[in-house]
């Protein structure tokens, strides 16, 4: 998928004039944040699941190899195909081939942030198959050739009546207003393509190393119609994914839920272990599964292993006020919010992805959330580190921090320096007390009033104080 | 614990600048709880715009320097959360491969506090003798609720201040959008993010707000005077220390 960061001011102030967006991102937002506390208040171990799960999750990158390894063995004895992807291309062009190699012509596709990120769509499409994505937020980003704008809500940032616009131009039907119109309506044109599926692409929320399984969660069905119904199953998944036991995927379960959408637990949980068996009543024929590196090994050992334990539920960006105001396509990759802000610079590069580690004010709502504890202010920071050794940052701001630096590391100037402007910014504020522009202030005065000092400084009124 | 402990000022950037105010309230509020107050005038910033900034060969030269002015002390106090949560947890993460500097910052870092929770969990003060005739919201800034878990302690302190009744506003633990450099480098988003924050300021139906982050509280005060508010805007300080007089921070209303 094409990297559109670098643009991310300008895109984040288009969304922030667009009134549609706010309507939208509003309302579903702030259902997710007062459920997922609502039901974490119901849940006196939450907060030792949360632990137990980020403790967990350590475990198993420490010794991935080890899991991979198992998890391979596993799959390849319940009669399914593991196939290891260094990268993007490498991943597309596994796929394309199964594709070709069973004539396929139609895919249907269950929710894939990893088939995203690979640029799946858009590669099968260029090879002529007739790709469906049969999520109902998924669809409707599909019929408005757009991006998801969030990891479990991929059009959360269309509002009910442009949803209608959309069915009404693809399907050609009379106009839905309602909700559940609207779902009935998607859910009929996606029946059929189903049963003419030749591939069915998943993602995999767990890989279980001590069964093969992969498992989907959902709450549509969708992905056990997409992999029960076609010839093909094929799971795209990161390698970062696994967990040993289906005991441990108990666990993931209890706290993936609640975190993403606030429910107990999604309404599917969906297990799959190799192709159809004799006598099973259907299933696949073939079962493979493609692991993603892309990017992710070389995160194992360093400073954002953390991020691995990422289960992709959504509750950072839920939670992130910047999100909340500028919506999820400003971030111009796959990942939006928190977890993006730090993924996408380790992805695609540090140079195209300056603002997305910065605009941020680390106030520390996405880690108080995350189920798995991900330190993500802290990860964000030291992205900003690495920035600032390799000089990716405007040349104005790298000045102003030096000499930032300069005068308050020598304490009589930085008085002085402070004794001035607190003079020159409370003439400046006169009788109101507050300042409307700034010339080189307008940054914050441009929508801000700068409330104007007292006068003095505090340490040269302590100073002058008779004790 | 002596029981007089001396405890040494730490005068952070922004109230020593814009609000004095803050400063000498909270010299009173630690006289108070039975403390010696100094202000050592060697010092500076805590380097948190550094560290923040990526800058962190800067910001552990401003550590260095603030250590060796305060390490003599029993405590080093500040009006700010975020000020104080920079001493308290980031000092020892700057110095974590620097054995010379790793047990001054950590000693440093045991000894910091934020004022509102030296005052109740260190100091075990439970009221003030204060008054205030107003309805008040108190806004919970991110640094000080979720780096040093200050959540109850001024709303226990603010409880028994005569006269004054607290409203909680909707999504008070909600970022305003100040965020240091934040504020400067995205201002639109920074300042939707502060309309968010005025929006439940107003639903909550008070004359004034309070904070214990000055930088937070400089931000909303900007952006409620821009929207020709007519709320209030003090330090959480200046009110416990019965200070809350004139017009808050931003100035009179037009």
């Amino acid at each position: 998928m094409k990297v559109s960061s670098p643009q991310f001011k300008e895109k984040s102030v288009i969304a922030l004039a667009d009134p549609r967006l706010r309507q939208a991102l509003g309302q579903s937002r702030k259902g997710f944040v007062n459920k997922r506390a609502e039901l974490v208040g119901e849940l006196p171990e939450f907060e030792q699941l949360r632990d137990e799960a980020r403790d967990l999750k350590n475990h198993v990158l420490d010794n991935l190899d080890h899991y991979l390894e198992r998890y391979e063995a596993a799959v390849t004895a319940a009669g399914g195909h593991v196939h290891w992807a260094r990268d993007a291309e490498e991943a597309r062009s596994i796929i394309l081939n199964i594709c070709q190699r069973v004539n396929a012509k139609t895919i249907t596709k269950g929710k894939s942030m990893v088939s995203e990120e690979i640029g799946l769509n858009e590669a099968l499409e260029a090879k002529g198959y007739t790709v469906v994505e049969t999520d109902l937020g998924e669809y409707i980003i599909q019929l408005a050739h757009e991006p998801p704008s969030h990891i479990i809500a991929p059009a959360i940032h269309k509002t009910k009546e442009q949803v209608s616009e959309l069915f009404e131009t693809a399907h050609g039907g009379p106009r839905k207003s309602t909700v559940a119109d609207l779902v009935t309506e998607a859910r009929l044109v996606l029946r059929d393509k189903y049963f003419q599926a030749d591939v069915g692409i998943t993602g995999g929320n767990f890989l279980v190393a001590e069964t093969g399984s992969s498992i989907i969660v959902t709450n549509e069905g969708n992905g056990d119609l997409t992999q029960t119904l076609a010839k093909v199953h094929i799971v795209t998944s990161g390698i970062e994914r696994i967990v040993p036991t289906l005991e441990d995927v108990a666990l993931f379960l209890r706290i993936l839920a609640r975190s993403a959408t606030g429910q107990e637990t999604e309404t599917y949980t969906t297990l799959s272990t190799g192709p159809r068996r004799p006598d099973d009543v259907d299933g696949p024929e073939e079962y493979h599964v493609v692991l993603v590196d892309n990017g992710r090994s070389k995160m194992l050992g360093g400073k954002f292993q953390d991020m691995l334990r990422c289960i992709r539920c959504g509750a950072c960006m839920n939670h992130c006020p910047v999100y909340g105001a500028i919506g999820g396509h400003a971030y111009g990759w796959v990942y939006p919010g928190p977890m993006g802000a730090v993924l996408t610079p380790l992805f695609v590069g540090l140079d195209a992805t300056y603002d997305l580690p910065n605009a941020c004010t680390l106030n520390g709502r996405c880690e108080s959330v995350c189920p798995v504890r991900i330190p993500l202010p802290e990860l964000l920071r030291e992205l900003r580190h690495m920035q600032y050794q390799q000089g990716i940052r405007p040349p104005g701001e790298q000045r102003a921090l030096g000499a930032w630096r300069f005068v308050a590391e020598r304490p009589r100037l930085y008085q002085f320096a402070n004794r001035l402007a607190a003079r020159v910014l409370k003439g400046l504020g006169g009788r109101t007390g507050r300042i409307g522009s700034l010339p080189f202030a307008s940054a914050w005065t441009d929508s801000r009033d700068m409330p104007a000092p007292e006068g003095k400084t505090f340490l040269e009124l302590w100073q002058a104080k008779p004790r | 614990m002596p029981p007089s402990p001396r405890v040494g000022l730490f005068a952070t950037c922004l109230m020593n600048l814009f609000r004095p105010n803050i400063g000498f309230a909270t010299v009173k509020l630690l006289e108070e709880a039975g403390c010696m107050v100094e202000v050592p005038l060697a010092q500076t910033c805590c380097g948190q715009p550094g560290y923040n900034n990526g800058d962190f060969d800067a910001a552990r030269a401003l550590a260095r320097q603030l250590i060796a002015v305060f390490e003599g002390f029993d405590y080093v106090v500040g009006p700010s959360g975020s000020c104080m949560a920079t001493l308290r947890v980031d000092y020892p993460k700057l110095f974590e491969n620097d054995a010379d500097w790793l047990p001054r910052a950590e000693a440093l870092a045991a000894k910091s506090w934020e004022l509102l929770s030296f005052l109740t969990d260190v100091r075990g003060m439970s009221a003030v003798q204060a008054d205030y005739a107003g309805t008040v919201t108190y806004h919970d800034s991110c640094s000080g609720l979720r780096s040093l878990g200050i959540q109850q302690q001024p709303r226990l302190l603010l409880a028994s201040v005569g006269g004054l009744e607290l409203t909680e506003m909707r999504d008070a633990e909600v970022c305003c959008g100040f965020g240091g450099t934040f504020c400067v480098k995205y201002p639109e988003i920074s300042s939707r993010m502060a309309d968010e924050k005025c929006a439940n300021i107003d639903a909550a139906g008070v004359d004034t707000l309070l904070g214990g982050d000055l930088g937070c509280l400089l931000h909303m005060a900007g952006r409620l005077k821009r929207q020709g508010s007519t709320v209030k805007v003090f330090h959480t300080a200046e009110v416990l220390a019965g200070m809350a007089t004139g017009e808050g921070i931003g100035g009179v209303p037009e």
